[in-house]
């Protein structure tokens, strides 16, 4: 472990929220910073913190100005990101099931010719990674994953989709995702899962959480039906694995 | 048990209130209203907590019905001609509607989001704290779209309370105020410069999740990818077009381009009613003044109740005068119906250009 940790910048989103921007680059460790921090304050909570937003490499915290002001939360934040992370309750790793190619998947085969090998390769590749939630965000229950294989790093789409499905399963850059909701996209769509990372009425809503590890499993098509049917009457899906 | 019912309406209109806060962590948005201190003046004059539910109105008209009881409403946001019936009724203020009567909203004038509260608030089932309407994320009570003809929203049968006006500040003129950042060293000194110097204008294509901007092209100093982080009401991001976008309450939680500046807490509703087309500029302000605008503006928002007003009949509206923009035409109005009658026609010649 490193002795001392280099402190991260404290950027200003407005009077009512600060960006704390551990590195530039999307970079595990200050993904794992990141996450530090969002527990420290959700352990400790400081007086006019509202919200807290973990992303690859900053967190945003939301406060309000009436409370506390920017000098003030700045500096407290810059020494709470330099004490040691605080111990992380048991990690949960999932395992989410994917019908990959064809119809649920139509960038598969292209993403194969791209790289020079075959969809079954891809595929392979895909369902052997161990793969965390980097964070959550653009729309609910969007699961940015960390831990793509280099093999498959790929350039977002020249042009961006305007509606892809939902639970769709991509790769961009140098990460793959879960998307919960139909929406736009950039990625190269896999395939798809039955899996509701967002599902208003079950319990709970939101499914992943930042940090949480990932495992994705190949189903056939049947399955995925059968599953989509089970996910959209309330239950999970995904399997909790023992760790 | 009252309800009003909903005979017309334009697009983009729903039920909106303070917001859902606490799950941007899962990608929700917070949603909630354009325009926060139209919303709570409209809800105070009726009783209700500042950030309770309510209707906003779109930029286009609308007609709403009192059924089962009285409903007792109240207008605030940007103006627009508003009728019940031959009667005319004041902005900024409280009115009745009888079981059976109909209050017609024109076109906003110099505006784009009206609120209508509704005496007791709108009966709906809060998720995360919020009835507020996000249609993406199937969110919002008691319709989880924008509001169509004939919905129907329950609320309690109108109280005996005398109607009130509220005499609210003078809007701010003057370019928008921002604070540089987050990702401002994204861009040199010759792009901010041109950001600020600039007039820009809100592009007919912007909507709840963002304000397009029309003017000069930003560009970026090393491209416009950045690894994707936090969002906040009122980030400007700058895509690879160079085209700048203010993103509003229905934002993503998270976006992968540069945010040159962020609104400032206090021009946020201002901002938002700026309408398509219309000219304006951008301004930096230090984080000091920011912050000291966004207490002012919170104390504001706490004391609304301290600026509500009897309406006496023989009073002159000098404000709803000036925003009917008839005060030529009205210097021998002596009573409120008078003048008032002589507004609505003006207005609605206004609306129609």
């Amino acid at each position: 472990m490193a002795a001392t940790l280099s402190p991260p910048r404290i950027l200003p989103s407005g009077d009512s929220a600060i960006t704390v921007e551990f590195s530039h680059n999307i970079d595990d460790a200050a993904n794992q910073r990141v996450l530090a921090l969002d527990r420290t304050l959700a352990n400790d909570p400081v007086a006019g913190v509202t919200e807290t937003v973990p992303t690859y490499r900053s967190l945003l915290v939301h406060y309000d100005p009436v409370r506390i002001d920017f000098d003030t939360l700045g500096a407290k934040l810059v020494a709470l990101a330099q004490l040691p992370a605080p111990p992380t309750a048991k990690t949960r790793r999932w395992r989410i099931p994917v019908v990959y190619g064809g119809e649920h998947g139509i960038d598969l085969e292209d993403v194969a010719k791209a790289l020079k090998t075959t969809a079954d390769d891809i595929v392979a590749r895909h369902v052997a990674g161990d793969y965390r939630v980097a964070m959550i965000g653009f729309t609910p229950g969007w699961s940015y994953l960390s831990g793509l294989e280099k093999f498959l790093h790929m350039p977002r789409r020249q042009d961006p989709r305007l509606l892809t499905p939902a639970g769709t399963i991509s790769i961009g850059g140098v990460q793959t995702g879960v998307q919960c909701l139909a929406g736009p996209s950039g990625w190269h769509l896999l395939g798809r899962t039955a899996v509701r990372t967002y599902q208003l009425h079950r319990n709970p809503i939101f499914l992943l959480e930042p940090g949480d590890r990932v495992k994705f499993s190949q189903v056939d098509a049947r399955t995925f039906a059968e599953q989509d049917r089970a996910a959209a009457g309330g239950e999970i899906v995904a399997e909790l694995m023992a760790s | 048990m009252s309800k009003l019912v909903v005979s017309t309406i334009g697009p983009a209109s729903s039920v909106q209130d303070g917001g859902r806060h606490g799950a941007q962590r899962y990608g929700l948005t917070p949603s909630g209203a354009m325009d926060p201190l139209a919303l709570a003046a409209a809800n105070t004059l009726v009783g209700n907590g500042a950030f309770d539910a309510a209707i906003e109105i779109g930029p286009f008209g609308a007609a709403l019905t009192a059924r089962e009881g009285a409903v007792r409403v109240a207008l605030s946001g940007a103006p627009r001609s508003a009728d019940i019936a031959s009667r005319a009724i004041a902005w900024d203020s409280s009115t009745t509607l009888a079981d059976g009567e109909t209050l017609t909203l024109g076109f906003a004038r110099g505006g784009a989001f009206s609120y209508l509260a509704i005496e007791g608030g709108i009966t709906g089932e809060s998720m995360f704290g919020s009835l507020a309407v996000n249609a993406r994320a199937g969110l919002g009570s008691p319709y989880p779209r924008p509001l169509q003809a004939g919905d129907e929203l329950q609320t309690r049968a109108a109280s005996a309370a005398a109607e009130r006006r509220i005499e609210l500040p003078a809007i701010a003129e003057g370019p928008i105020r921002v604070v540089l950042g987050p990702q401002d060293d994204e861009f040199g000194d010759e792009a901010k410069n041109l950001f600020f110097d600039s007039e820009w204008k809100i592009s007919a294509t912007s909507d709840r999740m963002g304000y397009r901007l029309e003017g000069p092209v930003i560009r970026h100093l090393h491209g416009h990818n950045i690894v994707s982080d936090g969002t906040v009401n009122g980030s400007i991001q700058v895509p690879g077009n160079g085209a700048p976008i203010v993103l509003m309450p229905d934002r993503g939680t998270s976006g992968g381009y540069p945010k040159i500046a962020t609104l400032i807490t206090a021009d946020l509703g201002r901002f938002a009613q700026i309408p398509a087309g219309k000219g304006f500029r951008f301004k930096a302000v230090s984080m000091a003044e920011a912050q000291g605008e966004a207490r002012n503006f919170a104390k504001l928002l706490r004391t609304l109740p301290d600026r509500l007003r009897a309406i006496e009949t023989f009073d002159l509206n000098i404000e709803a005068l000036r925003d009917a923009n008839v005060a030529g035409s009205a210097v021998s109005a002596i009573d409120a119906r008078t003048w008032q009658a002589q507004s609505a026609d003006a207005l609605a010649l206004d609306g129609r250009d």
